[in-house]
């Protein structure tokens, strides 16, 4: 039943030996050395400062959304540096290997890395920067800020979360490990038939990619049902749909997305790894396979993961826009209809991806015109965020600078795409740099609106504001970045430059490669900004202390609780009565009343469970990568004990009693009156933050002409 | 005119839920295990699809094909044990609902029995077609033939672990809020598993059998 393996293999260790550790690569022996001495030191300062029963009670073993949220978006920012790292391998190759005179060294005839190596890089860029770079950033900003703005003190299922959150973990680690044990797939994020089969690439590379991918193809559908149980069975009393926060419906729009296409992705893989494993033929160039059925099952996932992750970006700069303009969001109903719009098509579009699969004329135009369709409900959504702005009361902090970079680089990449779904057009740039060029101003979009509400949510989720000043140097670091990497890749791609080149041929080229290895290298210093901002603001985090209602012009509900949030989010569940709760409130001067009794509340344990089976998924990873067999079986035989296990234990939870709940909501209170009042004394001195608090002797906004047209918006 | 307006009077609105307001527990559970089920609806529609693509002349590259190999009645009577199973544990089901729990045991013991034979005239046929050279190695179509019945008899493996869980929880916590809950979620995987088998039998093996 299983296949001949053509290299070795040994039924204790399967095919694992040590010459699958590449400790002679010159590039990465030393990157494992530093990773070895890193973790070293960082365990050994947990050790030093004893964290680890703090590090193991409070994050590891958690089932709070805020905190899982929270550990999300810390692996979706490690994965979305691994990923820059490799942007930037891949962009000094391509400025160095060009013309047949340049120079090679490490065993490549030019640049640095050898045509396998550079194929595994840019395999990795992809799959990182899409699924384990983009997804748990969206899904960590899901996690914290939907529950908040429905009003409800955790997740539909809590302990469902902290699963969905480790085995996502567990595919990063096994991705991340593919670096020092073996290779990596060489096929491209998204694979092609039949290179992948075991006849063309006999190394473990792409094993490690079909198991990341489905790793995280797990988790995130997990993660999908339970959001959408969230937001459809926890809102609050009061919480009418027409009253749902624009971010939850964004969120709603995509997971529906994630929960029907993630099974296609997992299909997919399980049949290349029918292929591999089993000898199969779904994707054999013989034998009766079909290599275009791999292609269109990918895609029919791949498309509608796009949309996945653009939507909460849009839900995102759908709450920015408004606070930072102090006006309700524009067409409210038709951005909800609009994300809806987009989830629908989403589903009919996944054959541009490959007009010159040579589908005739008549399929071509067919999904030709399905594609442009989309570009309606994103031109709604661009002239809604447009008309949000539009008299608005504008404030450029750098939440808002991002959200605006992100709307410029949605039109960029939008109206490329346009271009794009004309089949006649398609055809000439095919598979060139123009296409990269595109879809990376769409993700970059993301990007733009992830750093976004990371500034945005930040004092919701830790109570202090990040630094303005090192927030927007690393905004115009990061845009003159991606100005000089890609408006040239849009160049080279009209020029004929295909995609993936190793050794660049054509030394016309070579000015515009070096234009982008400069931006990469301006990338370079926005990361280092970055770093700049975390250590600047966490320095002074006592100057730069938040209230509830942290921009002071904010809307929704999760501005309501105080910041940081506590544990239990609302010590009394708020009722609701209007679709921008907080602005109701605060223009109607109740926004300061407090709940006057309290009753127990009742939360769900921690639990360890979810860790341990996120670390046995790892472990069953790795066992079919390498096809230890022994070691899958007892991984599996593990998981289904353990679940079992937990199944019969189940969770009681326990009580908050009254008491101690008003003990902690006095405490909280009192800080925020505190911090009231030096605000009150420091005046307007940090740009961008005296809005929060002196505004609010300004008349209402109710008085104002905030919405040009008559639309009924009242819920 | 602005979006926060509201009819309700912000003098007398009510701020705090003051109703006790508690969510269902069942009914969450019972709702988000529906929506894993129509990923795993989607999951064999995506294999039926890679079926329905590997299913032409050229896909069993002159090998044998499932006119040749599938029986229509021998798959008949998998698909008799496998509605009976469900009928029983429905009918367990039903004792559940006058606390019956001798009646419900009893139904999960029928399932659980007819869930086995299915599970054993399922490996037993594929046996047989490995004793006849016919495996997953064989050609595209058989390929995909093979794996859309094998997950499917994937399901039904772990629905079997499942109904035991039960059995020993029923009887041993009684009918708490998680034990009934777990009751009807496993009740609505075991009915998916029942209607995803009777695409299988069509299309599979009545259609394979008539082409």
């Amino acid at each position: 039943m299983l296949v001949d393996l053509a290299g070795g293999w040994s039924p204790m260790l399967g095919r694992l030996a040590w010459s699958q550790i590449p400790y002679d690569n010159p590039i990465l022996a030393p990157l494992f050395v530093a990773v070895v001495i890193g973790a070293i030191l960082v365990l050994g300062l947990i050790t030093y400062y004893g964290k680890w029963t703090y590090l193991w009670k409070e994050w590891l073993t958690t089932v709070d959304h805020k905190k899982l949220g929270v550990m999300y978006i810390l692996i979706g920012l490690v994965m979305l540096f691994r990923g820059f790292i490799d942007g930037l391998m891949i962009r000094t190759q391509q400025a160095w290997g060009v013309g047949s005179h340049s120079s090679g060294v490490f065993g490549a005839l030019h640049g640095y890395l050898t045509p396998f190596h550079f194929g595994q890089v840019y395999s990795a860029h992809g799959v990182i920067m899409i699924l384990l770079a983009a997804t748990p950033l969206l899904v960590g900003f899901m996690n914290i800020i939907v529950p908040i703005q429905i009003g409800a003190r955790d997740m539909a299922y809590p302990y469902l979360n902290a699963l969905g959150l480790w085995i996502t973990a567990a595919a990063g680690a096994l991705i991340m490990i593919s670096l020092f044990v073996g290779d990596f797939a060489h096929n491209g994020w998204f694979g092609y038939a039949p290179i992948f089969e075991l006849q063309y690439s006999p190394g473990v590379g792409v094993d490690y990619w079909i198991w990341t991918m489905e790793l995280v193809a797990l988790g995130t559908t997990l993660g999908g049902i339970n959001i959408l149980a969230t937001i459809i069975k926890m809102r609050a009393p009061g919480m009418t749909w027409g009253r749902l926060p624009i971010f939850v419906w964004a969120t709603l729009s995509a997971n529906v997305i994630a929960l029907t296409s993630f099974p296609a992705l997992q299909v997919a893989l399980a049949l290349v790894a029918a292929d591999r494993y089993l000898g199969a033929h779904f994707f054999t160039a013989g034998l009766g396979g079909n290599l275009m059925l791999y292609t269109n099952l990918f895609w029919i996932w791949g498309h509608p993961e796009v949309y996945f992750v653009i939507l909460p970006a849009f839900g995102m700069m759908s709450e920015i826009f408004p606070t930072f303009s102090e006006k309700p969001l524009f067409g409210y109903i038709t951005m909800v209809l609009a994300s809806m719009a987009i989830a629908g098509v989403s589903w009919l579009v996944w054959l541009h991806h490959f007009f010159t699969m040579g589908a005739g004329p008549y399929v071509n135009s067919a999904f030709s015109v399905a594609t442009m369709l989309v570009g309606i409900p994103t031109g709604v959504k661009v002239f809604n965020w447009a008309f949000t702005m539009y008299r608005g009361r504008l404030t450029f902090n750098a939440a808002m600078l991002w959200a605006i970079g992100a709307l410029f680089l949605l039109l960029i990449g939008g109206l490329t795409g346009m271009m794009l779904a004309v089949p006649a057009i398609n055809y000439m740039v095919h598979n060139s740099v123009f296409v990269v060029a595109h879809f990376h101003s769409m993700l970059l979009t993301i990007v733009y609106a992830i750093f976004a509400s990371v500034i945005y949510w930040f004092p919701k989720v830790f109570g202090f504001k990040l630094d303005e000043f090192w927030a927007k140097t690393m905004f115009w670091l990061f845009s003159a970045g991606t100005a000089l990497v890609f408006v040239p890749m849009y160049m080279l791609g009209f020029m004929g430059m295909t995609r993936r080149l190793d050794y660049v041929f054509n030394t016309v080229w070579h000015p515009y490669l070096l234009v982008m290895e400069f931006g990469i290298a301006v990338y370079m210093l926005s990361v280092l900004a970055f770093f700049a901002l975390l250590y600047v603001s966490i320095r002074d985090h006592a100057k730069n202390q938040v209230g509830a209602d942290a921009w002071g012009t904010s809307r929704s509900l999760e501005w309501l609780t105080h910041s940081p949030v506590p544990f239990y989010n609302f010590a009394v569940l708020p009722h609701i009565s209007a679709r921008d709760e907080v602005a109701w409130r605060r223009d109607n001067g109740i926004d300061h009343v407090q709940p006057d009794h309290y009753e127990d509340i009742h939360m769900p344990n921690n639990t360890g469970v979810a860790i341990i089976l996120g670390g046995l998924t790892f472990v069953l990873g790795f066992a079919l990568v390498w096809r230890i067999w022994w070691l899958c079986a007892l991984t599996l035989l593990a998981i289904i004990a353990l679940v079992i296990y937990r199944s019969f234990k189940g969770d009681p939870g326990y009580i908050i009693t009254a008491a101690e709940l008003e003990k902690m909501e006095k405490e909280a209170m009192r800080r925020e009156a505190q911090v009231g009042k030096q605000r009150r004394q420091a005046g307007s001195g940090v740009l961008g933050e005296a809005i929060a608090y002196e505004r609010s002797d300004l008349p209402p906004l109710v008085s104002r002409p905030s919405s040009p047209v008559g639309l009924d918006h009242r819920s | 005119m602005s979006s926060h307006a509201s009819n309700v009077d912000p003098k007398t609105a009510e701020l705090w839920d003051k109703s006790h307001y508690q969510h269902d527990v069942i009914s969450t559970r019972t709702f988000g295990y529906f929506m894993y089920l129509l990923s795993d609806g989607m999951l064999f529609a995506t294999l039926f699809a890679a079926y329905g693509v590997l299913s032409y002349q050229h896909s069993y590259f002159g090998g044998p094909t499932p006119a040749e190999f599938v029986k229509p009645w021998y798959t008949f009577a998998q698909t008799m044990a496998l509605f009976f199973s469900v009928l029983t544990y429905g009918l367990g089901m039903n004792a559940l609902k006058h606390k019956n729990k001798s009646g419900l045991i009893n139904g999960l013991i029928a399932a659980f029995v007819l869930g086995v034979l299915f599970l054993a005239l399922d490996i037993h046929d594929m046996m047989h077609l490995a004793s006849l050279g016919i495996t997953v190695a064989t050609s595209g179509g058989v390929s995909a033939f093979i794996v859309l019945t094998q997950v499917h008899a994937a399901h039904i493996f772990f629905g079997l672990i499942w109904i035991l869980v039960m059995m020993a929880q029923v009887l041993s916590k009684g009918f708490t809020t998680d034990v009934v809950g777990r009751l009807l979620t496993l009740r609505m995987f075991w009915h998916l598993q029942a209607i995803i088998w009777v695409f299988v039998y069509v299309f599979v093996y009545l259609w394979g059998y008539m082409s």
